[in-house]
């Protein structure tokens, strides 16, 4: 119950050349590094700086609306007859989903360094429209790459964005969805450089993304490990993320890392089921590199990324997180898996149960949850982090019960 | 004298010519390089997310997976090259995933055994050399890196050493086949590395036309990279690419071995 970090402590990585284990690292262009190297160096000095820390936890609390409340879930928890369920309501939050307290790191970021220009890419337009609040809220333009695909699929996000002032590039290379979004925003940063910061949107990328998405996003955790204590005395049982990229993951998990009594379960999209296609990078996946780090990726036998696929256009990344490749190389998170349909489920009961529209995302979450937590005692406690609203979900779920809006 | 070291050693500055492999036919591809006069030749490999590319080399591997392209169709195709064309250095260009999948002592190996020269890797800068520099220099295959306009004083050092063959200066901060550099600033940048290396140094990234090609090579750069004008050819006439591919070739090559340094 210390927050420093024990002698063995799990929360000490990454290693100062960014690498988690043998995942993690810095695989850009040489055009990259010498940015990649700046940014690492005024991230030590801000996370250093109280008047940055400062910054950060004002805008957290008085423009993303934290904390955010955690909410013992009593009809959900009858209906599944085993441990106690308690939802980390980051949905919540302004915008919707945990992404806003990333982006407001990491513009904070962007502003001490100079840059006057923002871009950012998008699966299913929730990193999208954070990041254009933040660009909004600070006056800085934003351009947001979204493959065209998902562009057609997530209307609403788009729209989203272009009243905050973004602007939309749909990307027509490759399969034109999340991957090839980030493809386009990388090629666009190696040409600018001088004047753009690239806020990424998971705990993913070259060091040092994957550290500084996961400190900002770490706030989950803080939070909820604090509320928890402080309404029922206790830790956690089992604590219960949804993976894509998995920063929402790692933002709960994170603190929990050295709580030896807690256990942990990371939740990936398996789509149609996993000898299908389906989006889980650990469970279906073996470690490779792109996007700037190594990590665990759906890929041939050549090491060519196959395109992922969930319900839910926010899981359907190729990769992980690095440190969640690590966790999973170590043991200390279990890493399982929910499909489409069981997720589709999930996100019913909840509506129904609790009065609550989760996103897609989360419904994974909760579908594991919905299957461990009948085999628990009744007075043991679940965390789950419910990292989205399901406002922008209402018509793929409509499209899946056959319901036209 | 290796095969790249000698190809820098003509007496006027080398074309180095870029295509796809399995873009095309590309063993006539191949051939119309080298009968067209490139003195080095590299031979990308296709990723499905190729993410230093424009537009037109991001086509190009996308029309090579589609056709069914994988790595051992690559390295067979390096194989027969090496075969009909025994002095021509030939380089394999691509990113880490495809390159490292099998472990880098496999990749290394396998290049050894195809007669290939040397290696362009996009994505593994110094600080990441042992995902694949050991396995390539411990099977005498030359790494060769990217140095680039924001490559500082500071990290030029790192950048040079463990590099071998040549030096690849990216001439713009960008992808391949956009914008191009202004001949000034190409110049300074040669000069500048040369200051520091012993290597050749080849100039790439917008380099499109004969004219491109021949500034180049009179700034005092020892070679001048063509890749996406290439590719585009290929594009175009796909399996009849051979002629054209060849045409802009000869352009390129007078060009380039005509120039004078300082000129």
């Amino acid at each position: 119950m210390t927050e420093a970090p024990l002698p063995n402590s799990f929360r000490t990585q990454p290693d100062e050349r960014g690498h988690f284990g043998q995942f993690g690292g810095r695989y850009v262009a040489e055009t990259l590094m010498p940015l990649i190297l700046d940014l690492e160096a005024e991230y030590r000095r801000a996370k250093a700086d109280p008047a940055f820390q400062a910054e950060f936890d004002d805008l957290l609390e008085h423009y993303v609306g934290r904390p955010s409340p955690l909410y013992f879930a009593p009809r959900l928890t009858e209906a599944l007859g085993g441990a106690q369920i308690w939802f980390k309501r980051d949905e919540l939050n302004h915008t919707g989903a945990h992404k806003i307290n990333n982006c407001v790191g990491q513009i904070l970021l962007a502003i001490r360094m100079g840059k006057t220009r923002i871009i950012a890419e998008t699966g299913a337009g929730q990193h999208g429209v954070a990041t254009a609040t933040v660009c909004a809220r600070f006056g800085l333009p934003c351009v947001v790459y979204m493959g065209a695909v998902d562009v057609e699929r997530q209307q609403p996000n788009v729209f989203r964005m272009k009243l905050l002032g973004a602007e939309v590039v749909p990307v027509q290379s490759g399969a034109r969805t999340l991957k090839d979004a980030m493809n386009e925003a990388l090629r666009d940063w190696v040409a600018n450089v001088h004047d753009t910061f690239y806020i990424i949107g998971t705990a993913a990328g070259p060091h040092p993304y994957p550290e500084l998405v996961r400190d900002f996003q770490s706030v989950i955790g803080k939070e909820a490990r604090a509320q928890l204590l402080a309404r029922t005395g206790r830790l956690p049982d089992l604590a219960v993320a949804a993976i894509g990229g998995g920063s929402n993951a790692i933002g709960l998990f994170h603190p929990f890392l050295d709580d030896s009594s807690v256990n942990l379960l990371g939740v990936e999209a398996a789509g149609h089921g996993l000898d299908k296609e389906h989006a889980a990078s650990l469970s279906g996946g073996r470690p490779g590199i792109l996007h700037g780090n190594k990590t665990y990726l759906l890929q041939d036998e050549d090491g060519q990324i196959i395109e992922g696929h969930s319900i839910s256009a926010g899981l359907d990344y190729p990769g992980i997180g690095p440190e969640h490749s690590w966790l999973h190389s170590i043991g200390r998170v279990e890493y399982t898996s929910v499909t489409d349909k069981e997720a589709l489920d999930a996100f019913q009961l909840l509506c129904r149960t609790e009065g609550i529209i989760p996103a897609l995302e989360p419904s994974h979450a909760l579908a594991a949850v919905a299957k461990v937590a009948p085999t628990m005692a009744k007075d043991q406690i679940i965390l789950v982090n419910l990292c989205g609203r399901g406002d922008k979900d209402i018509f793929t779920v409509a499209g899946h019960l056959g319901v036209t809006l | 004298m290796n095969r790249l070291a000698s190809a820098f050693a003509k007496g006027h500055a080398a074309l180095v010519t870029f295509i796809t492999a399995g873009d095309g036919d590309t063993p006539a591809l191949l051939d119309a390089l080298v009968a067209g006069g490139a003195d080095v030749i590299e031979l990308g490999m296709p990723f499905t997310d190729p993410m230093a590319d424009g537009p037109a080399i991001q086509a190009a591997n996308l029309r090579s997976l589609g056709a069914g392209t994988t790595t051992a169709d690559i390295l067979a195709m390096a194989k027969a090259f090496r075969a009909r064309h025994p002095a021509v250095p030939l380089v394999l260009m691509g990113y880490a995933n495809p390159m490292t999948t099998r472990g880098s002592d496999w990749f290394a190996a396998q290049c050894a055994a195809a007669g290939v020269d040397g290696v362009i890797c996009v994505d593994i800068p110094p600080e990441e050399d042992g995902e694949l520099g050991p396995a390539l220099r411990g099977a005498g295959i030359s790494l060769i890196r990217l140095a680039t306009p924001t490559s500082d004083a500071a990290r030029l050092p790192m950048v040079l050493g463990g590099s071998s063959g040549f030096v690849y200066y990216v001439s713009v901060a960008g992808i391949t086949g956009k914008q191009q550099a202004a001949v000034d600033s190409i110049a300074d940048a040669v000069a500048r590395l040369k200051a520091a290396t012993d290597l050749p140094i080849a100039v790439g990234f917008g380099v499109r036309t004969p004219e491109q090609a021949g500034a180049i090579a009179a700034s005092g750069a020892d070679g001048v990279v063509v890749g996406s004008a290439l590719v585009e050819l290929v594009g175009q006439h796909g399996a009849a690419a051979a002629g054209p591919v060849g045409e802009l070739t000869r352009a390129l090559a007078a060009a380039a071995h005509g120039a004078k340094a300082g000129a």
